[in-house]
């Protein structure tokens, strides 16, 4: 059930270990103790909090489980897991929540 | 507490990473059963999370391949979610900086979300560590959570391919990235990233070749920086006034 082949797969892995690992190492080996610019720290602070959510809204709006139509379930758990997780700072509470609503709301409208 | 040798700050760091078993284990899990999913054997699992070791990243690139996005979106977009460890990679060049070039070099290696907040937060607090304490301290941190996730990989992996498709487990990733987000929205600077990106996202959904999400990462990224320095301006204005 592959959808993709492993010539992409092990690219993939190579090309990230790669490049995640010169991420990790590019500071710490070439800047002594110099500090980056204070623009650039600016714009890397918000990498993950813009990227993730750009990566998941389409996931929830258009899910894969209706074949990309708006799906109240999806939408309402996708909101309440992002909720208890701003809320409770806990990354288990909010996926157990969200899949317990995904479960109780397609049971009860389906 | 102040650490006296090299090898008391290693146990230190080790021990105060242990809360994090409780996210690295199941997560690691959750990676294997949804490579499996996705259609890879146990050994491309582990390999993946072996040579990447990064959670978020991991998650991102497998869920582009399957939706059959281009090689080089697929690179660029894991890495970008993997930036970060550039930022943390700078901040830990004044502790570490001076230790030797292949210790920094495994120090690179290790660092993720959960070495880098403990080390950070120690050497912060404790000024008087010298350079190899800290070295011990960082790897310490990273003895529990490393073994951890490439493991749970290996039992996710073996896990997932008897998971039958019926449980419908598509919808589980989604969940998993929002859950990570949330605790990531600490500032008013953090949520205005957030929300510019989700609208950017839905507006740039037609675009091909899944490019509208490294448009709305960067619109993100911008309104996250220029709000951070909207907020800073107004607080010291309000300063100014009093």
């Amino acid at each position: 059930m592959s959808q993709f082949d492993s010539l992409t797969l092990w690219t993939v892995i190579l090309g990230l270990a790669l490049g995640s690992f010169t991420l990790r190492f590019a500071f710490l080996a070439l800047m002594g103790d110099r500090a980056l610019p204070a623009w650039l720290m600016r714009h890397l602070r918000y990498t993950a909090v813009a990227i993730l959510p750009a990566l998941v809204t389409p996931l929830v709006v258009w899910p894969s489980a209706t074949n990309g139509s708006l799906s109240l379930p999806h939408l309402a758990a996708a909101l309440i897991a992002l909720a208890v997780g701003y809320l409770s700072k806990n990354i288990f509470a909010a996926m157990g929540t969200g899949a317990l609503a995904l479960y109780g709301l397609t049971v009860l409208i389906g | 507490m102040p650490c006296t040798t090299t090898k008391s700050a290693f146990w230190r760091g080790f021990r105060d990473s242990a809360p994090f078993i409780l996210i690295a284990g199941p997560f690691g899990l959750l990676f294997g059963v949804l490579a499996a999913e996705a259609g890879l054997n146990v050994l491309e699992a582990f390999a993946f999370s072996l040579a990447v070791f990064a959670g978020a990243a991991q998650f991102t690139a497998l869920q582009l391949m399957q939706e059959q996005a281009p090689t080089l979106i697929v690179l660029v977009s894991a890495l970008a979610v993997n930036l970060r460890m550039a930022m943390y990679s700078a901040s830990l060049t004044p502790y570490l900086g001076a230790a030797p070039l292949w210790q920094r070099a495994f120090a690179a290696y290790f660092l993720v979300d959960q070495s880098y907040a403990l080390s950070i937060a120690k050497f912060e607090t404790n000024p008087e560590m010298t350079t190899p304490q800290r070295m011990a301290y960082f790897f310490g941190a990273s003895g529990i959570v490393t073994p951890l996730w490439m493991g749970a990989t290996i039992v996710g992996a073996l896990i997932g391919s008897q998971v039958p498709e019926s449980w419908g487990l598509d919808f589980v990733l989604p969940l998993a990235f929002l859950a990570m987000i949330g605790p990531m929205l600490r500032t008013p600077a953090h949520l205005a990233a957030c929300f510019a990106a989700v609208v950017t996202a839905l507006l740039a959904a037609g675009l091909p070749y899944n490019f509208g999400l490294i448009v709305a990462g960067l619109t993100g990224m911008s309104v996250g920086a220029q709000t951070e320095l909207w907020v800073e301006r107004y607080k010291m204005q309000k300063d100014i006034v009093r």
